[in-house]
């Protein structure tokens, strides 16, 4: 089982970056990950040091992922007791905190590439299906969801070989709130220093 | 020797699958969902616990080590001697699948590997394009409709289910090289096997260390990334589980 796979590729899901007026078949999905690779390994070669490059992973995340839809998923039934300042500073701590997490590992990604292996609409999104080969160890499926929920080509998940990344976050979120007893600021006083 | 390695090692097994109850199947409902059936959590997150340990003092610094000294590519090697030992097993399980066409791959990339590929060391049938084979069986017993059963952590194997549990003890008895009488060493496929264990630990330290060490509740992360990643093998994983973006409540984030 490809654990390590799951993680590895949510650095690919975070900076997958739909383009203004992206078309979304395969060869302009195809064309965006090749670019995608691309932003991730110009921001490891920059050479910047560990935060700048996280700050930068921070930057393409905002841009091109639905957070607020990642962040309400993640926050779970939580979030129906939480207050509007609350949900948003915890918007604004996961996204950090997924960017600390998954951009230490970008650097396992140098030498790798993404392969587009199909795009089908399933009820009011698009499943992009594709292929990771990643230097050292077999080809592994990766798939991302992709919305304009936002009223803009956005992506809002991301599977690996079948592991749901937001339903694992979610998981772990829970677990952070449940160490918290259940107080929400703390939560958000804690993911900021998490990942 | 042999008879020893055999008995006792599944025995733990064994006890962690007779103490599982019924094999209930989850409907797709509960499988579009992610819902995990785990009865026996308090006594899984013992197990959990006491796996911790070994990996923390035992296999994470062996896996360390051994990736260390051993250069990348023996590793590979290594894990391919691995595979390709559990290949006649695969070509058994196929048959019992009913999928015939798996079998002769299987034993097809037993072959050339073993012979082409000093003994089982390389992967020339990949060269040859002849596909990856992976089963085992526990997909057997999916095949012929039992259910996964309930959520087992085995001590030293780790997550698991009912079904799987019980597919890894026959397994383990059923792989024709265990009876192979001029092997070159007895219970090889099982060295081998923690072999290539050792070297998994190693070359993906870092993501089992973020899971392991750096969750807040690593029992429940291990669970769950286990359970969907084999639902996915298993070809369980429900289309349009997702939630629908339009219908969840995004004010205020």
């Amino acid at each position: 089982m490809n654990r390590r796979n799951f993680l590895l590729s949510l650095s690919a899901g975070l900076a997958l970056a739909p383009a203004a007026g992206w078309a979304l078949d395969n060869a302009g999905a195809s064309r965006l990950i090749d670019t995608l690779v691309k932003d991730i390994n110009g921001v490891i070669e920059s050479g910047k040091g560990e935060t700048a490059m996280f700050r930068e992973f921070e930057r393409i995340f905002a841009r091109y992922s639905d957070t607020s839809y990642i962040a309400a998923y993640a926050m779970g039934v939580e979030a129906r007791r939480a207050s509007n300042s609350q949900k948003k500073a915890f918007s604004k701590a996961f996204q950090g905190y997924i960017s600390r997490k998954y951009g230490r590992r970008f650097r396992e990604f140098i030498g790798g590439r993404l392969e587009v292996t199909g795009v089908k609409k399933v009820k009011k999104w698009y499943e992009v299906d594709t292929v990771a080969y990643l230097q050292g160890q077999a080809p592994f499926k990766v798939t991302f969801l992709v919305s304009d929920r936002s009223g803009q080509d956005r992506f809002f998940n991301m599977y690996i070989e079948g592991v749901n990344l937001l339903l694992t976050e979610r998981t772990e979120i829970g677990a952070i709130i449940d160490r918290n007893k259940g107080d929400i600021d703390k939560t958000i006083a804690q993911l900021k220093t998490l990942g | 020797m042999k008879m020893k390695m055999r008995a006792t090692l599944p025995a733990l097994m064994l006890i962690a699958a007779t103490l599982v109850s019924a094999c209930a199947k989850p409907t797709s409902e509960q499988l579009s969902e992610g819902t995990i059936a785990d009865p026996n959590e308090q006594r899984n997150r013992a197990v959990h616990e006491f796996n911790r340990g070994v990996d923390r003092f035992a296999f994470r610094p062996a896996a360390k080590g051994y990736v260390a000294i051993v250069p990348p590519d023996m590793v590979t090697s290594f894990g391919l001697f691995a595979e390709n030992l559990s290949m006649p097993g695969q070509a058994v399980n196929s048959v019992l699948q009913g999928n015939f066409k798996q079998a002769g791959i299987a034993l097809s990339r037993f072959a050339i590997n073993t012979v082409f590929g000093i003994g089982g060391l390389g992967d020339p049938a990949s060269d040859f394009n002849v596909p990856r084979v992976d089963t085992d069986f526990g997909e057997t017993l999916h095949v012929w409709g039992v259910g996964e059963g309930s959520y087992v952590e085995l001590p030293f194997f780790g997550p698991s289910t009912a079904r799987d549990t019980t597919g890894l003890v026959v397994d383990f008895f059923t792989n024709p090289l265990g009876y192979a009488k001029n092997t070159p060493v007895d219970d090889i496929d099982i060295y081998a096997e923690v072999v290539r264990r050792l070297g998994d630990r190693g070359t993906y330290s870092d993501t089992v260390d973020s899971i392991l060490y750096e969750s807040a509740d690593s029992y429940a992360q291990a669970r769950l990334i286990y359970l969907q990643n084999r639902r996915f093998d298993l070809g369980q994983t429900s289309e349009n589980s997702e939630i629908d973006p339009f219908e969840l409540s995004t004010e205020g984030f």
